[in-house]
């Protein structure tokens, strides 16, 4: 995996010391800089220099402004994860009414609503839904702010503002998808053979779907959800711009555009791992959900 | 003699179908007595199993239609409020189905699943029940009930999962159990066994049987009486020996020819009754059966649907006690094959 992340930053064409040292430099600063860079060196070299720091924790020191990847990330992580979390949060909430619903009453007005409202969802493009909610909120109602970032602990009223409109952006786009999943899982468990057998013992309405049927839709509603989490953790890039959210896509972005290259191998690196811990998760919550799967 | 456990008058179940409406049951009457056994046997597709789940109200109400009676100890399910039947559904009635491998929930225990079976219907403590579903999984003959109630379906074979069925199904000492093709997932050997273990439970506790297969062997064994459905209809219904001994409709026939016979089938093919059961969606005009029937000759056969009527032959009294041999068919005496 390391091999393919820092691979495909190779392949970003531009000189990143040029990019560096702007227009006018002499050819010994670009030497010294070279030099000190290690870019000069083989690529193999350069591989297995990098691959052997980041085993230590030391993913390199940033082209651009001189601070260390590490801390460069970390200072960016919280945002993610605040915007991550929160947005899951909006999907699911979303999500699983929603596609309940329309799994309860298959082709009726709610179910069509709800597809075409996940249609929509799901082909609109994020940053044309955070322009229009920027307008309306920000511009026209002046409700909320347009953008920015203040952590929790400093002001936990503004911090929550900022966050409800790229955390609805994002949270609309991956509820769409999840309201899919839903309504298709839901609508399998309800036709499943032991429901019957619930509902011939006997046991309440609610009690069987919340137990016979939601309980058993919940193992694909977890996979999903597990995938969308995996996708907003590594950066909504978009969103995170429009909104001037200091998140990882934003510094990933940035460290593009100025091929930056440790930042950007250390944030596609830090993604990867990410998404094989949210696997791992995923995996983990299988055993405890599905008694099928331990031993 | 009292009045029967369940008397099902005029049942009739349409489905809404792609394909246009499903006739799938068509006017079905019975009874069943406290402690007796009925057997309904028929072809896949000949609206058995349709039709005992619409006495419990189990089919889906957006595509299916019920009409007629089902009087269980007078009073009506078909026309219940759904509370009322919920609070049938266990005590009154406990069903099994077909398939144990899907009967019960995956990710629930054993015992979870008895135990919210038992505390839906009464004020029991959850000790309380949980005793109780340990001591059905012992009635029920399942090795070990204490350390079964933690486990989960998939850790038991066909034959345990089909006890626990069962046991859910008589878990509120129902008054009538329902058995649709209870057996048909299992091997012969557990079969038996499981066709002991209720004809025990119903001699201790008098319940009454409705035993759906398509298993004629299982029919001679466990039943008092016998109803023979097809295209959704009773063709034929009497005591076993009536039925199976002197059977009066050709379709009956067909199906007891079609039974291989170990002593004398060693030349070669299977007896089959030619032609495929009609599409509920397209039911003959006259005798359901009659464009498989090998001794049609009534001009009625074809136009006319022939009542269930009571066959003269029976070689005891009529009417006593209601064990009436009857069958819907044109088909004279003499045409017998």
């Amino acid at each position: 995996m390391s091999v393919i992340v820092f691979g495909l930053v190779q392949l970003v064409p531009g000189d990143p010391i040029r990019l560096a040292l702007g227009t006018r430099f002499d050819q010994e600063t670009y030497d010294a800089l070279l030099a000190r860079s290690g870019l000069g060196q083989p690529l193999v070299t350069q591989y297995f220099g990098w691959a052997g720091r980041a085993l230590t924790g030391d993913l390199g020191v940033s082209f651009r402004s001189g601070e260390t990847v590490t801390s460069l990330i970390a200072e960016r992580l919280p945002a993610t994860l605040t915007l991550a979390f929160a947005s899951i949060l909006v999907a699911l909430l979303i999500a699983v009414p929603l596609g309940t619903l329309s799994a309860l009453r298959p082709r009726s007005v709610v179910d069509r609503v709800a597809t075409v409202l996940s249609q929509i969802g799901i082909s609109v493009p994020e940053f044309w839904m955070a322009i229009v909610l920027i307008l309306v909120f920000a511009g026209t109602l002046g409700w909320l702010p347009s953008g920015g970032y203040v952590p929790l602990t400093e002001d936990p009223g503004g911090w929550a503002q900022r966050l409800l409109l790229p955390a609805v952006v994002t949270g609309v786009v991956s509820g769409s998808v999840i309201t899919r999943f839903v309504r298709s899982s839901v609508l399998e468990a309800l036709g499943a053979d032991h429901v019957r057998t619930a509902q011939a013992k006997g046991l309440p309405t609610r009690q069987i779907f919340a137990w016979h049927v939601l309980r058993n839709a919940l193992l694909p509603l977890v996979t999903v959800t597990g995938v969308q989490l995996a996708y907003l953790l590594s950066g909504v890039v978009v969103v995170e711009i429009v909104f001037a959210w200091p998140g990882l896509g934003q510094l990933a972005l940035q460290a593009v555009q100025s091929r930056d290259y440790p930042v950007l191998q250390g944030a596609i690196l830090l993604f990867a791992v990410v998404f094989l811990l949210i696997n791992l998760v995923v995996d983990l919550l299988y055993t405890a959900i599905d008694p099928r799967i331990r031993r | 003699m009292s009045a029967p456990l369940l008397e099902v008058e005029d049942l009739r179940v349409r489905l809404r179908t792609p394909r246009g409406t499903a006739h799938v049951v068509n006017g079905l009457g019975y009874t069943v007595g406290r402690g007796e056994t009925v057997a309904v046997v028929g072809e896949s597709g000949s609206g058995k199993s349709v039709s005992v789940l619409a006495l419990l109200g189990l089919l889906p109400a957006r595509v299916a239609t019920v009409t007629g009676a089902a009087r269980l100890d007078g009073e009506d399910l078909l026309t219940m409020s759904p509370e009322r039947l919920r609070e049938v559904r266990g005590p009154g009635v406990g069903m099994v189905f077909q398939d144990p491998m899907t009967s019960l929930n995956p990710v629930l225990t054993i015992g979870r699943q008895l135990v919210e079976g038992i505390r839906a219907h009464g004020e029991v403590s959850k000790a309380e029940a949980r005793e109780r579903a340990a001591g059905l999984l012992a009635e029920v003959g399942l090795p070990d009930p204490q350390r079964a109630l933690d486990r989960y379906p998939h850790e038991l074979s066909g034959g345990m999962r089909q006890r626990v069925v069962i046991a859910i199904a008589l878990s509120n000492n129902p008054s009538l159990l329902i058995a649709d093709e209870a057996t048909t997932a299992l091997d012969v050997t557990v079969q038996a066994q499981i066709l002991d273990l209720v004809a025990e439970l119903q001699a201790e506790h008098g319940t009454g049987v409705i035993w759906i297969t398509h298993d004629l062997g299982v029919v001679a064994g466990i039943a008092d009486r016998v109803l023979v459905m097809y295209g959704g209809r009773c063709v034929e219904d009497g005591t076993v020996d009536d039925v199976l001994e002197r059977p009066a409709h050709p379709y009956t026939r067909g199906l007891l020819g079609a039974l291989p016979d170990l002593a004398t089938s060693d030349d070669g093919d299977l007896a089959t009754v030619p032609g495929v059961p009609p599409a509920p969606t397209d039911l003959p005009p006259g005798c359901v059966f009659w464009p498989r029937c090998p001794v049609r000759s009534d001009p009625r056969c074809a136009t006319e649907q022939p009542p269930l009527a009571i066959v003269p032959t029976s070689h005891r009294d009529i009417g006593g006690g209601g064990l009436v041999h009857r069958a819907a068919t044109w088909c004279e005496e003499g045409s017998r094959g």
